[in-house]
């Protein structure tokens, strides 16, 4: 399969800024993409875009040309949705519309205004993510589905809300130098043990922040990479979906997520790696829990024993496997329908050594990015490797 | 109900109506597949004759929690705990109730009960100790 090259990176800032409007934030993380890439805006031939509350937000449907319009680019839009994943189906599109040849140039992203509706609003809004009827009219919220599958585990496993909080203080740690996270603060073990419950055995420091952001990519060919002499070192060189029944209470295993397993083998086959090549990753930890339930799905720690990664410094920034050095959605923050595209551009500085945090993964040269939507109904992988 | 206060959710709000009469049912296909309505597909295989079958009246708990911070939608219950259950062949969430959610454990068996929001009047799915 061909590589598809990613030529430029992105960022808003990710935190709090309710004033500012979706468009205003990806036209932002576009120009930043653009300039980072070299790309003329006359070249995109389609713009893939990811954003899951728009309507709920904003009241804004329709957002594919709104957010082309925003970033300057006259080109066919589209907006997907895939809940926490929206942003990595739009690049998984991406890298397999210039795979066939059809495009070269392809700008790629997503946006999220989340903070303008309150705690209470955004909570709403997060869990239209569950089955309707089945689980939120049951009560069920983000933070308390992500519970069930942490108490599940405790179950299973072992494992206890130290193990978790251990995750967290390794993502606040890995944010401090990343100047477009939310929580540039480091906090301790006892500040998650001792923050309120939100959903139990889950407290305040076990969840992602509630977050404003967008983020952009432009990917090209190779071909086109060349005859542009990009500097464009890293290439997305494996793709990887998987699904799942939309409830959790359908999942086979209540501690598992299946369809990141899927996503994850398929990605692997594709680039021609297995879970032990892998040097760097990032996943989708929007409560400390994933980050087990991924890096368990991914095969980059056995069934059971990922609960431990973080505690005993497997996965911190100096370990075998550093994860999530962005500070993860955790301590980076998670504008959810910018999330996925924004792993994919963490991830392609990390290894690039133009991220604050790659001197921590030096000799890297493949990393995975993990994007997870619902209580993991549908999971992206993506392979990055160094290629020029 | 749906957003628009008139208007049921056909398929749903009857299974909540023969719960609360305790004929609570599932559906299943030939190859013995449970699951829940609104349905005309097997989610496992596909088939598409599927018959009501009545559901065990006890059930046990997998896993749960207490939530504390709620959607609007249940400001006024919070705390409350809320389980996933093993029913027969099936899988429900539902609040735990006529309990203290601190006393709530994985293995508790419990029966179905229709109850209701505090902050909406809305019907919930619920279960109670068995």
């Amino acid at each position: 399969m061909a590589n598809v090259r990613v030529a430029g990176t992105g960022l808003t800032a990710f935190g709090a800024s309710p004033e500012r409007t979706g468009r205003d934030l990806f036209a932002e993380a576009s120009i930043a993409a653009f300039e980072d890439s070299g790309v003329s805006r006359d070249d995109v031939e389609a713009v893939f875009y990811g954003n899951f509350m728009g309507e709920l937000a904003e009241h804004q449907g329709h957002q594919g040309p709104l957010m082309a319009e925003a970033a300057g680019v006259q080109a066919p839009a589209t907006r997907f949705e895939s809940a926490c994943a929206s942003s990595g189906v739009a690049v998984r599109e991406a890298v397999k519309r210039i795979r066939t040849g059809e495009n070269d140039v392809l700008l790629v992203g997503g946006a999220e205004r989340m903070t303008n509706l309150g705690t209470a609003g955004a909570t709403e809004a997060l869990a239209i993510a569950a089955d309707d009827l089945w689980e939120v009219r049951a009560g069920t919220t983000f933070p308390g589905a992500y519970a069930l599958m942490a108490q599940a585990y405790f179950d299973a496993f072992g494992g206890d809300r130290e193990d978790l909080a251990h995750i967290a203080v390794k993502n606040h740690d890995n944010a401090l130098p990343n100047e477009k996270a939310q929580y540039q603060r480091a906090i301790e073990v006892d500040d998650v043990l001792e923050a309120p419950l939100v959903s139990e055995p889950l407290g305040l420091y076990d969840a992602c922040p509630i977050s404003d952001g967008a983020s952009a990519l432009v990917l090209t060919s190779e071909d086109y990479a060349a005859d542009h002499d990009l500097e464009a070192p890293v290439a997305i060189t494996g793709t990887g979906q998987g699904g799942d029944r939309m409830a959790l209470h359908d999942r086979d295993h209540l501690a598992r997520s299946p369809a990141a397993r899927e996503a994850g083998a398929e990605a692997y086959a594709d680039a021609g790696i297995d879970a032990g090549d892998v040097d760097v990753a990032e996943v989708h930890d929007c409560f400390t829990i994933a980050e087990v339930l991924a890096l368990e799905a991914l095969d980059l720690e056995p069934i059971g024993e990922g609960i431990s990664a973080a505690r005993d410094g497997r996965t911190t920034a100096d370990g075998e496997l550093p994860v999530n050095l962005s500070g993860g959605l955790k301590a980076k923050g998670h504008p959810v329908g910018a999330t996925g595209a924004s792993q994919v551009a963490e991830m392609a500085t990390l290894l690039a050594g133009t991220h604050p945090n790659s001197d921590h993964v030096a000799d890297a040269t493949t990393g995975v990015t993990h994007n997870a939507g619902g209580t993991v109904a549908s999971a992206m992988v993506h392979v990055l490797e160094v290629v020029a | 109900m749906s957003d628009a206060d008139d208007v049921a959710d056909a398929g749903f709000d009857e299974w909540l109506d023969a719960a609360e009469t305790g004929d609570a049912y599932y559906l299943e296909c030939a190859n013995g597949h449970g699951s829940l309505p609104p349905r005309r597909v097997c989610p496992d295989c596909g088939a598409t004759d599927l018959e009501a079958v009545v559901l065990p009246e006890r059930g046990e708990i997998e896993t749960f929690t207490i939530t504390h911070v709620p959607t609007p939608a249940f400001e006024a219950d919070a705390p409350y705990a809320t389980a996933i259950a093993t029913v027969g062949p099936v899988r429900i969430t539902g609040q735990v109730v006529r309990i203290d959610p601190e006393a709530v454990e994985t293995g508790l068996e419990v029966e179905l009960e229709i109850t209701v929001s505090e902050t909406t009047g809305e019907r919930v799915i619920g279960f109670r100790p068995a």
